[in-house]
């Protein structure tokens, strides 16, 4: 019985979420090379894997790929700095919060590709809208965690600080900031999420120049599918092992998290 | 904030830690405050009894500087520190950061976080994590991290309601040991007359805003229930406090209290 449940499970070590895609290729495979499928966009898994490393226009996706993370890389910069530094602002300053936070949480409500249009207008068709772009839809999410983050910290917290007569600094850097870390943590991760789509978001509105956007956008005006579709699983992956990687490096950098980290 | 005492004032404030006259505090249209006096010599263990909202708690944040007062005077040592009934550490912190937080990080500090982290019979915990530790043992970081300020004046708000019957046994004996060793004055924060009559030198009852009880406790050390004299005091204090003892329910429950022992 016990032998029998298991011969059907995947092969040791094959993880479970890959159950579903892996299925699925296996399925568009049968229908596209047995003919079942066919059509001028339609295209076999072997021929979508042979895009990257035999096609010519098909290669370009490494360079690509390099160009996005490196726009992703400045654009994020950019933004999280400011969106931290905002937010930190309005959660710690009430005077400062009055003045600024109805102003941003205004702009926070313009949908992000709705900026596109007045970006475009504004620097251009070049480097600097699309990096404007990126900037802004990292800048919200970790506005806005850290914002949050600051003002749940427990009313009880802040009294501590003050009964141990903490100076403005220490009570910041040993006690608000930490206790906000968390949720800054939170922050991040939507933020790369998002600054990921608003890369290639921009790349592919705008069309010009190197990127995995404007490389989706000139297969498709060719009517290229195995390109296109290698482009748009890059770019799932590439999304997703950004999430783990900010995953991991959040429970690294909070260990007073984890269930049990006990020294 | 309150005045501090620096011992040169006119009333005989050197030999006192807390001086309030007439303080009177009200949240919006409620007194919780009315005409209350009270006196803390310095190196006198003091336990403040009253039953819930009565404004105790109210006390001890006024002379932590957490709450204005709307009349009166309140004179306190500078030097203070508190141990709430939540241990309240900094959870990303480790237990002696905690202990040292807001101090200079020198050798000398460390070794005074990890003398006191002994004395609380911690000293393998050092370097835990806040949420890896039990109620009591948290508390008892609370109460090391207010110890290695030298406090003149030690306040604790009901620190030990949160704990389980054993555990509040041993941190009472630890507090009593403690504040033996270390002679800060304390002001005790609590509803527990047991706890009061075990710790305290002199016992203050809050009512209805103001003193309504001012006696010493007149026991040798170390305490015992079942000293001569326990009972009757423990009776009076029920009394005032308007509890009728002979329902025996609740945390005074002599079976509670009796398996404790």
């Amino acid at each position: 019985m016990a032998e029998q449940a298991s011969s059907s499970l995947p092969p040791a070590g094959f993880p479970r979420g890959a159950v579903i895609p892996a299925a699925l290729v296996v399925l568009w495979a049968a229908l596209t090379e047995t003919g079942l499928w066919h059509g001028p966009l339609v295209v076999s898994p072997s021929q979508v894997l042979a895009v990257p490393f035999l096609d010519a226009s098909g290669r370009e996706i490494w360079a690509g790929v390099g160009a996005s993370l490196l726009r992703l890389a400045a654009g994020t910069a950019i933004g999280a700095a400011a969106g931290l530094a905002a937010g930190l602002f309005v959660g710690m300053s009430r005077r400062g919060g009055l003045a600024l936070s109805p102003t941003l949480h205004t702009l926070r409500q313009i949908a992000l590709f709705a900026w596109i249009p007045l970006l475009t207008s504004w620097f251009g068709n070049g480097e600097a809208t699309k990096l404007c772009f990126v900037a802004i839809s990292t800048f919200f999410p970790l506005f806005l965690a850290t914002e949050q983050g600051l003002r749940t910290v427990p009313a009880t917290l802040r009294e501590v600080a003050g009964v141990l007569h903490l100076s403005r600094r220490r009570t910041i850097t040993a006690l608000l900031l930490p206790a906000a870390l968390p949720s800054i943590g939170v922050g991040v991760q939507i933020a790369l999420i998002s600054a990921w789509i608003g890369t290639v978001g921009a790349e592919y509105a705008i069309g010009n120049g190197r990127g995995l956007g404007s490389y989706i956008a000139s297969a498709r005006d060719q009517f290229r599918m195995d390109i296109v579709i290698v482009g748009v699983a890059v770019l799932a992956a590439v999304g997703a092992g950004l999430h783990y990687l900010s995953r991991a490096a959040i429970a690294r950098l909070t260990p007073w998290n984890s269930p049990r980290s006990s020294a | 904030m309150p005045d501090a005492i620096d011992g040169n004032g006119g009333r005989d404030h050197g030999v006192l830690a807390v001086d309030m006259r007439g303080v009177g505090k009200s949240f919006g249209a409620s007194p919780i405050l009315r005409g209350f006096d009270l006196a803390i010599e310095r190196g006198s263990f003091v336990a403040l009894l009253g039953a819930s909202g009565s404004g105790k708690s109210t006390v001890l944040r006024i002379l932590l500087g957490l709450e204005d007062i709307d009349s009166g005077s309140v004179l306190v040592a500078p030097n203070r520190t508190v141990v709430f009934q939540d241990a309240r550490l900094v959870r990303n912190l480790d237990v002696s950061a905690n202990v040292l937080i807001g101090q200079k990080r020198t050798a000398a500090a460390r070794q005074v976080a990890v003398r006191a982290l002994h004395e609380v019979g911690l000293s393998h915990r050092l370097h835990a994590w806040p949420h890896t530790l039990s109620g009591g043992e948290a508390q008892r970081v609370a109460l090391a991290r207010a110890l290695v300020r030298e406090p003149q004046l030690l306040l604790l708000d009901e620190p030990f309601a949160a704990l389980d019957a054993l555990t509040r046994i041993r941190m009472q004996q630890l507090v009593a040991e403690l504040c033996d060793r270390h002679q800060p004055a304390v002001l005790l924060v609590t509803h527990d007359v047991d706890e009061a009559l075990l710790l305290a030198d002199r016992v203050v009852i809050l009512r209805e805003g103001a003193l309504a009880l001012d006696r010493p406790v007149p026991l040798g050390r170390p305490r015992n229930r079942n000293a001569p004299g326990f009972a009757a005091l423990r009776q009076e204090l029920l009394q005032i406090l308007g509890v009728n003892d002979d329902v025996g329910a609740g945390p005074q429950a002599p079976a509670i209290r009796g398996a404790a022992e």
